[in-house]
């Protein structure tokens, strides 16, 4: 499918602005309500200083991106979320960051509660310091109805969010989440940039996901600075963001496992996901996979030699981690308590655009690496693991079908990287070009995470736009629970498990 | 006849010093089985204990919302479950105090506990807390008949209403009325598992406020009155499980003996326990109600097997 006067390009192309199609705001309008009414996904709608509206299009069956502008005359415009669900948080986001109002929007709140960037006006005309989940709530009105407010602080460690549920006894009718608590200015700070922090301020944008964010941000470099990475540092790069997959989603089926009550998979998984992020530390000095790439390849080779060493640990933790997980798998009391909770109707995913493990468990077959393949994922292709129901189980589901192909992948990599000799220490980046737009997705744990930088005429970032899978998902969670019990509630916010700190930026 | 005072007052002192000084080591034991059957070592024994010792020493903190209500909960299951572990006898040695219509007296006992525990919920004002009396009060309404029709066959069977005669007497293997009795325990395992808030029907460990029954209305005590709850709730614990072993146990030929097999009984239990929380999953809410109207139809159908 093609988009009507949008841009056809490829992840981690580098667009000169000029190649950008700057369009009327009506036919950049209709082409995105057209194409995600089709099967097009809206991966991106953000703004910059110049009151332009920029918005990326995946087409994942096609393996294509699309991008497009347009120049808003005013400081409003017609909202394009009632034809579109899905830039729903967009629009609200844009409307904070830059004082852009939607006209129409029908749930036009703050997301991050900070004042818009540059002076512009409040659309909410608040004053002065503004607080998080400070906002004018939805609420349900009757004898019988009562709400219950969970967080910012929580009976974990957990981060801070804010949830108000409207309840009919234990039935869920709404759920709203309010978030902001986490939000650190990450775009602000990348402006400019590239800053010596830049790298960390991308790692750290959800500090789980530290791979797939730093992956997206050095590619986002090499695209501007026309840098090659040489494949072996590639497929390191790989390793690690695999690794970062396993550690994760191991630790949250033991989490799902424990919030049932299952503690034998609980206990296991807690001890393995150890395993797992130890084996990253073994290569980079780090659990979490910090400082382990840069710009043009790695900071921490992985040698033949190491790489020998750690095949085997590999296959150890992924026997003792199918051991753990199936204990779960054999429980009738964990499927029959899954397959109950946080249902998401497939429909209303793809509406809302739910991206990674959430929309797999829909059965919506979507990943970067397939779809949209980057570094060794080119030649190696992952096959994308769904499941059907939408529910807590599938989630489960999909997270373990997604171990064992990473596990795959681990084992191929390891082998090839012990046979292939160390590519050297990586050349310095040259200048970023400027006046130029580039994409870089990755897949992340969680799901697609989406940098865009945009180019001044000193090849300085002038717009710098991270979308971490959460920001499509919160909305997801709130769906999960429409018509649940509120006691299934944790069950489902850990299947989901999504970052603050990724959407609050 | 010193000897036989002599014995009695030997008796009593064996069940006061089990009561209190015993009941803080069966959680202990279920969390020390779990924690074995998940591959890790676990706390001590003796954690609750250590716990107790720990929050005496220290300060409450009270909301400004509470009255003199709130610390009716934690005092008031003290002092009912003491009371209410007078009256059952420990394995095949009568109970302190007997009397006709003690069960009645001790099936109150357990609901003035509920009832003070749900009033201390309700006085702090928060919307969890509310949500768990809810479900507390809900659940409790189908785990007592389970319970009740359990002591109406027994009563039948004994032909007593004092829990000395109804559970001291019996015993499996004691003759004509095994099957009645294999129902009726089976009826109190669930009615012991629900008001002991376990897995399947509620998680003692679980900190995520939405999901809770029986802990999330305890929420706000701290210091003295939370070790209060927690003692209270190992009273409850031990009250329960020596409904079920007074079942279960055969009586032996010497009263030593039958303190012992008690005992072992109790560490037993407390293992069942838990290897039950390491195998199964919890229900989901929704699901509890037919769990425990599985206990009420197996209490109600030893009753049944005994009319007729």
């Amino acid at each position: 499918m093609s988009v009507p006067d949008f841009r056809a390009f490829q992840n981690g192309q580098v667009l000169p602005m000029g190649d950008v199609p700057e369009l009327s705001f009506t036919t950049f309008r209709d082409a995105i309500v057209e194409a995600t009414k089709g099967n097009l996904r809206l991966a991106c709608l953000c703004a910059d200083a110049k009151r332009r509206l920029i918005a990326v299009l995946a087409d994942d069956a096609n393996h294509t991106l699309w991008v497009g502008l347009t120049r808003l005359e005013s400081m409003s415009y017609p909202a394009l979320t009632p034809d579109c669900p899905q830039a729903h948080l967009f629009e609200r986001e844009i409307a904070e960051q830059y004082g852009l109002v939607p006209e129409g929007h029908p749930w036009f709140k703050p997301v991050r509660f900070h004042q818009p960037w540059d002076g512009a006006a409040d659309p909410w005309r608040r004053a002065g310091n503004v607080l998080p989940a400070v906002m004018k709530y939805f609420q349900v009105t009757g004898e019988e109805v009562h709400e219950v407010a969970v967080g910012p602080v929580h009976a974990g460690v957990i981060e801070p969010c804010h949830f108000r549920f409207q309840c009919h006894g234990e039935k869920v009718f709404h759920l709203e989440i309010a978030l902001g608590f986490q939000h650190r200015g990450i775009e602000r700070a990348l402006l400019g940039g590239p800053h010596a922090l830049s790298l960390k301020h991308a790692e750290t944008a959800a500090g789980d996901s530290s791979i797939a964010h730093a992956w997206a941000y050095c590619r986002i470099l090499e695209g501007l600075a026309g840098l090659q990475v040489p494949p072996r540092s590639e497929r390191v790069r790989g390793v690690a963001l695999e690794l970062e997959r396993m550690a994760n989603h191991v630790g949250d089926l033991g989490a799902i496992s424990g919030d049932v009550g299952f503690l034998p998979t609980a206990s296991f998984c807690g001890r393995i996901r150890g395993d797992w992020l130890n084996l990253s530390a073994e290569v980079c000095g780090s659990r979490l996979g910090r400082d382990w790439l840069r710009p043009g390849g790695l900071r921490q080779d992985l040698e033949p030699a190491l790489a020998a060493r750690l095949a085997p640990r590999v296959a150890r933790s992924w026997e003792e981690t199918r051991d753990a997980v199936e204990l779960m798998w054999g429980a009738a009391s964990v499927a029959i308590r899954l397959e109950a909770a946080g249902a998401v109707e497939p429909l209303q995913a793809r509406e809302i655009g739910l991206v990674g493990v959430a929309a797999r468990a829909c059965g919506i077959a979507l990943d970067v690496r397939h779809d949209h393949p980057f570094g060794p994922f080119v030649d190696h292709a992952v096959a994308v693991s769904t499941a059907q129901s939408g529910n807590a189980h599938s989630r489960a589901w999909v997270r373990w079908l997604e171990l064992a192909e990473s596990q795959r992948f681990l084992m191929d990599a390891l082998e090839a990287l012990a046979d292939q000799p160390p590519d050297g220490p990586p050349t310095k980046r040259p200048s970023l070009v400027p006046h130029s737009l580039c994409v870089s997705l990755t897949e992340g744990w969680r799901g697609e995470v989406l940098h865009l930088a945009l180019t001044d005429a000193q090849g300085r970032f002038a717009r710098y736009k991270i979308v971490d899978p959460s920001f499509h998902n919160w909305f997801g969670l709130a769906l999960a629970l429409r018509g649940g019990q509120i006691s299934d509630f944790p069950l489902c916010n850990k299947s989901f498990n999504l970052s603050c700190c990724g959407h609050d930026l | 006849m010193p000897d036989a005072l002599l014995t009695r007052i030997l008796h009593l002192l064996m069940h006061l010093l089990t009561v209190v000084l015993l009941a803080p080591l069966i959680p202990g034991l279920i969390t020390k089985v779990k924690a074995r059957m998940a591959g890790r070592v676990g706390p001590p024994v003796f954690q609750l204990y250590y716990d107790l010792a720990k929050l005496a020493r220290k300060q409450a903190v009270y909301s400004r919302t509470t009255t003199w209500v709130f610390l009716l909960g934690p005092v008031g299951t003290v002092a009912a479950m003491l009371a209410a572990s007078l009256l059952v006898p420990f394995g095949h040695t009568p109970a302190p105090v007997a009397f006709e219509g003690d069960v009645i007296l001790f099936a109150y006992l357990l609901g003035l506990s509920r009832f003070l525990t749900v009033l201390s919920a309700l006085d702090t004002g928060s919307s969890f807390e509310g949500m768990g009396a809810a479900r507390e009060v809900a659940f409790a309404a189908l785990a007592e008949p389970a319970l009740f029709l359990g002591f109406a066959a027994l009563a039948k069977v004994s032909g007593s209403t004092s829990l000395t005669l109804m559970l001291g007497s019996l015993g499996v293997g004691s003759g004509a009325v095994t099957a009645p009795l294999i129902l009726i325990i089976a009826g109190w395992s669930i009615v012991y598992l629900a008001e002991n808030s376990r897995i399947p029907v509620d998680d003692p460990t679980t900190h995520l406020e939405l999901t809770m029954i029986h802990e999330v209305m305890v929420l706000d005590h701290s210091g003295r009155p939370f070790a209060l709850v927690l003692y209270g709730a190992s009273l409850k614990l031990l009250v329960l499980s020596a409904l079920l072993l007074d079942l279960m146990l055969p009586k032996a030929a010497h009263a030593w003996q039958d303190w012992a097999r008690f005992f072992v009984g109790l560490g037993g239990l407390a293992g069942v326990v838990g290897l039950v929380e390491s195998a199964t999953a919890r229900f989901q809410m929704t699901h509890v109600p037919r769990f425990l109207v599985a206990g009420i139809l197996a209490s109600a159908f030893a009753f049944l097997l005994l009319l007729v």
